[in-house]
């Protein structure tokens, strides 16, 4: 702050100004990022788990994985309280890792949320057709609706695209307890059929290597909540608020993913939930209330938007991000200097989404996002272990610090291998394609890109030197 | 009725891209590159935490 003043407030700057993101967020907003990003993986995606390894498989793999992402949730929120960045991991990698780790940390990042989003976008346009039931009828309009509609809501501003996504988020989870007190869960044999649908001969029907497959797509319960992070920058008070939303996100979740695994896995026999596309959707119609039905139709529309909303607006910091600190071109890092958004990467990722929406399938899509996020975890793992170590607990000021260190990094680490190989088994060829992309994007980075990086300027975090330097 | 929508769709869908073009040429051609892109990383967080215990 020394040759111009940094504004903070929503009115147009005059030139000279310098010209950054808004703080207007608070922990309500990061729990509508997070959940909001997260919460279309209980409509759609988890119950692909149900395919490779049966019912009771999923329910392991949520416990699993729900421990994976409450390790996610301490130690990001531990990490992101005391590196208050936009870009989130790549800001973390960047300073305690080094330019290499955080420039594959971004890729993963982008990648996961763009192809997240375009996840979304196709059950959208998917959902809208099977209820149509039209001869004829894509669902090209409505997936260009769904990306083009919120991108321009994400270029307007982040404190209504978050407050929408905190609306419409709302409204998806209640519809999911709603189903759930609906359908009379204190009352087996009601409603709800488990004992029927889940017999000892069908439970596990692949063995414990069907367990192990379902890891791949168990990990869709809980995918996103690092999102939460990309808001760094834009929280009023990232100490309090990061930690608070985050671990409140988490919180949510694990009750979702809990609720819909019963209700699903109580109304709809293995072999039809493993396979289609709206397990929510389709459990309300096996009610036969009409009223739930459309509920949860809508629930299924609002967390896919939501979802696709708050992806857009976290992968756009991260290519913000890297233009800011010239690993890209400096021209992604503008700033919008009415709305305060980073406007030119919100543009330039629009068509890539498009283009990946006409030419992806569902399962690929999901398939890359699901890559990344796991590089991402792994990354995690490794960085918060040379965090405590060259900054040990004391050093500097810490907005939160997570308990039992190095228990969650260590599970965390764990359960990633579990996954990897899981992801080997269904879809090794394109785990092999993406390891060897990032590597050839990292030889690239570092033999042509980063010498014109401004090597003093990218670590801006006033700390004392690391232990050992 | 569902066509109908669909046309609706790609009409909003053009209309909004269109908007969001013309500001992007609009916002570019009013201010200077350095004022779009004097962001930095840590400004808020170098005058509010100074990491002292």
């Amino acid at each position: 702050m020394t040759d111009a003043a940094i504004t903070t407030s929503p009115s147009t700057v005059v030139p000279g100004q310098r010209v950054s993101l808004l703080r207007v967020l608070g922990p309500a907003h990061v729990w509508a990022l997070g959940v909001g990003i997260v919460l279309v993986g209980e409509y759609t995606g988890w119950n692909f788990a149900v395919d490779k390894g049966g019912s009771l498989a999923a329910l392991i793999v949520c416990w699993f994985i729900g421990l994976l992402y409450t390790s996610v949730a301490m130690i990001d929120s531990e990490v992101t309280s005391t590196v208050a960045a936009a870009g989130g991991q790549y800001a973390q990698a960047k300073h305690i890792v080094g330019p290499l780790m955080a420039f594959n940390v971004a890729l993963y990042l982008v990648f996961a949320y763009t192809m997240l989003e375009v996840s979304d976008s196709i059950l959208v346009g998917d959902l809208i057709v099977t209820v149509a039931g039209t001869e004829g009828l894509e669902r090209h309009a409505f997936v260009v609706l769904t990306i083009v509609l919120l991108a321009w809501l994400n270029y307007r501003g982040v404190l209504m695209t978050l407050n929408v996504n905190f609306v419409i988020t709302a409204i998806a989870y209640v519809a999911i307890i709603v189903l759930f007190f609906s359908v009379q869960p204190w009352s087996q044999g009601t409603v709800l059929k488990l004992g029927e649908l889940i017999t000892p001969e069908n439970a596990l029907p692949y063995g414990w290597i069907g367990v192990l497959a379902a890891f791949h797509f168990g990990i869709w319960f809980y995918l996103g909540i690092e999102g939460t992070t990309q808001a760094a920058e834009e929280v009023r008070s990232p100490a309090r608020s990061l930690p608070y939303g985050t671990m409140a996100g988490m919180i949510t979740l694990l009750i979702g993913a809990a609720m819909t695994w019963y209700v699903c896995a109580s109304l709809l026999p293995w072999e039809y939930l493993g396979f289609t596309f709206f397990p929510l959707f389709d459990a309300a119609r096996a009610t036969g209330s009409g009223f739930l039905e459309t509920l949860l139709f809508w629930g299924t529309v609002l967390a896919a938007v939501a979802s696709a909303n708050g992806c857009i607006n976290d992968a756009a910091r991260a290519w913000f991000s890297l233009g800011r600190d010239r690993y890209l071109p400096t021209w992604f890092s503008a700033v919008h200097p009415k709305y305060r958004t980073p406007y030119r990467s919100i543009l330039f990722l629009l068509p890539i989404a498009l283009a990946f929406a006409f030419i992806a399938d569902l399962n690929q899509a999901i398939t890359f996002s699901i890559l990344s996020g796991l590089l991402g975890y792994t990354f995690m793992s490794i960085n918060i272990m040379m965090f405590r170590r060259k900054w040990p607990l004391g050093s500097i000021r810490r907005g939160y610090t997570h308990p039992f260190h190095p228990m969650p990094a260590i599970a965390l680490l764990s359960i990633c291998v579990i996954t990897y190989f899981a992801v080997f088994l269904g879809y090794g060829s394109q785990l092999i394609a993406m390891t060897l992309f990032y590597i050839v994007v990292s030889v690239w980075f570092h033999f042509y890109r980063y010498k014109y990086v401004r090597r003093g300027d990218q670590f801006t975090m006033p700390w004392p030197k690391p232990v050992g330097y | 009725m569902w066509f109908t929508l669909s046309y609706v769709a790609w009409a909003l869908s053009a209309v909004l891209a269109a908007w969001m073009l013309f500001d992007w040429f609009k916002t570019d051609t009013t201010y200077s590159e350095d004022v779009l892109t004097s962001s930095r990383e840590g400004e808020i967080e170098a005058a509010t935490e100074k990491h002292k215990l």
